[in-house]
């Protein structure tokens, strides 16, 4: 998005919260939430393109609230100030009509607080025309199929309180894979706000490079228990089950959380598993649908044991905790896994005779109370005996509680991070990532 | 809105072969309650274009929520010029007469009741109730429901004379509750989640057995926390059809998807078991294996008239007596795979381009009714309402769980059993299909959420199936 354009952007919500104010009545509330984006979206198989395009879109959320009654509309928003605010009028109509009707809410969250904070992110993104060549010109012998993402991300907040956040960055994320001709691959994220073709060329030639490794006989392995070293991608993969039913005070009220256990003290997870929400590396914004800001640090796992949940404030009204700036799924959004010990070049002989795990696929809860999940190996995984890596497995489905590999069964994470970006794209394209390490498991179940 | 399209269609002066407009304009309204208390209440509107734009067979696009007419042709240069640049590393050529062929129609969902019949707080008030209905001790600790309506009206025009209109009405419904005694957690929902997605009016939100099905949802879930573990053993496993609909999807559905097995999806949901080479030969399932592509059912989520490249849509066989005959893949994909397809180019809405999606995806009754399937069962487990799903991204190893089970002995249903979890291979699972419920058995669900594609999309689909029996399938409980 063009500065002009982003400029444009902000001056209209501005005026359209501007005006909001004046037009609502004194006995009414409400927030606004805006996610803009304009993006480029190119699609390639076979080191060809098969989709691309550009989306320019953009949505508010208008919540209003009275007398314990609240409802929303969500908006097409264009920056064309003439077209959204009749459209805002509309929506700001209906909803006076509707609030009598519904029944009260006791635990509606006023807007309180009053933060407000702008950011801009800006970075050197490919121009539109440079992005299939730029990306296709170093992978054309290869069977290469990806995805790039990439332009202008808005965020937004305001409300009757006079709370307003702006958050805008420039990004892109190149998710690809690379497959042999015996349909083994090796998975790849380049992402970034500033696209620096010669680190791009660099992630092309190690994946090469491991695709080598990819190329001896697959192994195919009996069901059983393996000592497992995850690369940092899969534990990725794991944690973010922790904002499916995890780390959500409400979930655990509610008999919904897989850290139940973990909450009444009856499992402890191993000394080494320390987990935070950490903001201090800007990718998300720290606002949530309140307007409230997250701390830049706050602890959730700490040495094993459950020291915080992620608690918004409409929960922490309806249980008497304190909210901590958590959004309203409660969800990780900016999440850090200590590292540990294990050095990368220990990591074969540590793992000894094992998995090398590097992706994993389509994980699910099998059993959420005992902390089961189920799910595949996917891309570059290895068999390695005696620390060397003997040749590519046939993926293999696992099935096995947190409250093993994250207990008793975690050896170590690695004394590195890495940052695993979000590359969703699901209504418009996310922000942020995890930081995380790589992890050494004993007697990890695989069970098809 | 027709006079818009064409207007802009003819204003907008480009060298390119073919270009197309899709309008969608879609509403939304979204109740949900818990514990009888409100949680979420209001209505999403959505509008824009998407542009196509092919030049020299390759296709760019361009999509904006601003309908106006500059908006549109600035929309189309853009199209023209990704296009322009992807030229030359374009992956098939594509033929507006073949790929976008010209066409005319129109498709609008049957309805009795319109969806405005009932307001937000009549909707709520029910939703409150039902709330209140499904805690039918103190046991249960958390009570849902909710309903959302939808109404999407999609416009396609081309500069070759393509003008489809297609009007969609959706109803969905869910209720459930979480039962709890110390550390045991049990979850029971109507049919799994958000399985009850249907097209038609507000005639579908209040069910005649609405009331006795709550009430018993609400005790199942406590019978399921004294209820005994599913044992782990190798047996016959009885599917209902709620359980069938998601067996259907991950493990037929996605495998003959055109563009996973071209490769298209590799980086994302994966490619497929399934090769080009096994249409028309390969044995996927038992003799009584029949797959149905059908967008014609009445009420049936993803029915359609007409895809989004303006395909015209009609009942084909996927599998037909087990033998794989046609693939999941649009005008694009058939053309790349010189595979025989169907009209199945969707997109989820006008900020995302058309790829291969499955719509209805049907297991055909065949004979036998339940009491037949049961009774001829010396010892087998009987699974409904799905809770857990995972596959591997060539569809082949699969992991299923549901939330309530019945143990089979000598050919009578017995203990209630929780937990239920079952593994297969798909080959191996299909051509374990032993027993087919006959049309007494057949029902319909529906899910909003099918996920795919780059940039992601959910989209909606439909699945109708009898109940059914697998011979020898490896099942098992929960616990750590």
């Amino acid at each position: 998005m063009q500065h002009e354009e982003l400029s444009t952007l902000e001056v209209s919500f501005n005026q359209l919260i501007d005006t909001l104010l004046l037009k609502k009545a004194a006995i009414e509330e409400f927030t606004v939430k805006l996610n803009s984006e304009r993006s480029q979206f190119t699609r390639f198989n076979h080191a060809k393109v098969r989709q691309t395009g550009i989306v320019a879109d953009g949505w508010i959320d208008l919540t209003l609230m009275q007398d314990q009654h609240s409802s929303f509309r969500q908006i097409p928003f264009t920056g064309n100030w003439e077209i959204d605010w009749q459209v805002t009028y509309k929506a700001l109509q209906e909803l006076r009509a509707e609030l009598p009707l519904l029944p009260l809410d006791p635990y509606l969250v006023l807007p309180s607080a009053t933060n407000t904070s702008r950011e801009i992110h800006t970075g050197n993104l490919l121009l539109e025309e440079a992005v299939v060549p730029e990306v296709l010109e170093s992978v054309a012998e290869l069977d290469f199929t990806g995805f790039y993402a990439g332009g202008t991300v808005v965020n937004a907040y305001a409300d009757s309180n006079g709370q307003k956040h702006w958050f805008a960055t420039d990004s892109f994320t190149l998710d690809y894979s690379i497959f042999n001709t015996a349909g083994q691959a090796v998975k790849g994220i380049f992402a970034g706000s500033d696209w620096h073709q010669q680190a791009y060329k660099t992630k092309i030639q190690e994946a090469k490079t491991q695709l080598e490794l990819l190329a001896r006989p697959v192994k195919q392995l009996p069901r059983g228990q393996y000592r497992t070293y995850f690369a940092p991608a899969a534990v990725a993969d794991l944690l973010m089950m922790l904002s499916w039913g995890g780390t959500s005070e409400a979930d655990l009220q509610q008999g919904n959380s897989a850290l139940a256990v973990l909450s009444r003290g009856e499992k402890q997870l191993s000394s080494k598993f320390n987990l935070k929400e950490n903001f201090q590396l800007g990718t998300v914004p720290r606002f949530n649908e309140w307007g409230e800001m997250a701390a830049l640090e706050l602890p959730i796992i700490t040495q094993g044991i459950l020291v915080n949940t992620l608690i918004n404030s409409r929960t922490a009204k309806e249980y008497q905790k304190t909210a901590n700036g958590a959004n309203s799924y409660e969800s990780l959004r900016a999440p850090e896994v200590s590292s540990g010990s294990l050095e990368f070049d220990q990591i074969l002989p540590s793992l000894d005779t094992g998995l090398y795990v590097s992706n994993l696929h389509y994980l699910n809860w099998s059993d959420r109370p005992t902390g089961r999940i189920t799910g595949m190996t996917r891309y570059a995984c290895f068999w390695v005996e005696n620390g060397e890596i003997i040749a590519p497995i046939d993926n293999l489905r696992f099935d096995d509680s947190l409250y093993r590999f994250w207990s008793e069964n975690l050896v170590d994470f690695t004394n590195f991070q890495e940052f695993i970006p979000e590359v969703g794209t699901y209504e418009g394209r996310q922000l942020g990532g995890s930081m995380v390490p790589g992890m050494l498991v004993e007697d990890f179940t695989y069970t098809l | 809105m027709w006079s818009e399209l064409t207007k802009a269609i003819a204003n907008i002066n480009l060298p390119a072969d073919w270009l197309g407009i899709r309008v969608v304009k879609d509403t939304s309204a979204h109740h949900a309650v818990r514990d009888g208390l409100p949680q979420r209440n209001g209505k999403s509107v959505t509008t824009g274009a998407m542009l196509e734009v092919m030049v020299d067979g390759c296709i760019g696009y361009a999509a904006t929520n601003s309908l106006q007419l500059m908006s549109l042709q600035n929309a189309a240069k853009k199209a023209y010029q990704q296009a322009l640049t992807a030229k030359q590393w374009w992956i098939h050529p594509f033929q507006a007469t073949s790929e976008r062929p010209k066409m005319v129609g129109e498709y609008v969902s049957p309805f009795i009741e319109p969806l405005n019949s009932l307001s937000a707080g009549e909707i709520n008030h029910l939703l409150v109730r039902i709330c209140q209905s499904l805690k039918v001790s103190e046991q249960i600790v958390k009570t849902t429901a909710g309903a959302n309506t939808g109404e999407r009206e999609t416009w396609f025009v081309s500069s070759n004379g393509s003008e489809v209109y297609q009007k969609f009405l959706f109803l969905s419904t869910h209720y459930g509750a979480i039962a709890q005694d110390g550390a045991i957690v049990q979850q029971r929902t109507n049919n799994g989640w958000e399985a009850n997605y249907f097209q038609g009016g507000m005639e579908l939100l209040q069910p005649d057995n609405l009331w006795q099905r709550v009430q018993r949802i609400g005790e199942e879930a406590i019978e399921l926390l004294a209820a005994e573990e599913c044992p782990t053993t190798r047996t016959n496993l009885v599917l209902a059809p709620d359980q069938m609909m998601l067996q259907i999807h991950e493990s037929v559905g996605h495998p003959l998807e055109l563009d996973r097995i071209l490769g298209d999806e590799r980086n994302y949901a994966g490619g497929s078991f399934v090769n080009k080479s096994d249409f028309g030969v390969l044995v996927y399932g038992s003799p009584l294996m029949n797959i149905t592509f059908d967008p014609t059912v009445s009420g049936e989520s993803a029915s359609y008239g007409y895809d989004d490249t303006g395909a015209i849509a009609t009942r084909e066989y996927l599998i037909k007596e087990g033998v794989l005959l046609r693939g999941l893949g649009s005008l694009e994909s058939q053309k790349r795979a010189g595979v025989p397809g169907v009209a199945c180019a969707r997109a989820c809405s006008w900020n995302r381009p058309a790829i291969d999606r499955m719509a209805n995806l049907n297991l055909e009754p065949g004979k036998a009714s339940f009491e037949e399937i049961i009774a001829d069962i010396e010892h087998g487990v009987y699974m409904d309402s799905n809770r857990s799903w995972s596959i591997d991204d060539r569809r082949y190893k699969f992991q299923f769980g549901c939330e309530y089970a019945k143990l089979i002995e000598n050919g009578k249903l017995t203990k209630t059993l929780r937990n239920p979890n079952y593994r297969a291979t798909t080959p191996e699972f299909w051509h374990s299909l032993t027993k087919v419920g006959n049309s007494s058995t057949w029902e319909m669900y529906g899910t909003p959420y099918c996920g795919k594609g780059e940039p992601n999309q959910a989209i909606w689909v439909g699945h109708g199936s009898p109940v059914c029996l697998f011979a020898n399938v490896e099942v098992f409980g929960g616990g750590a």
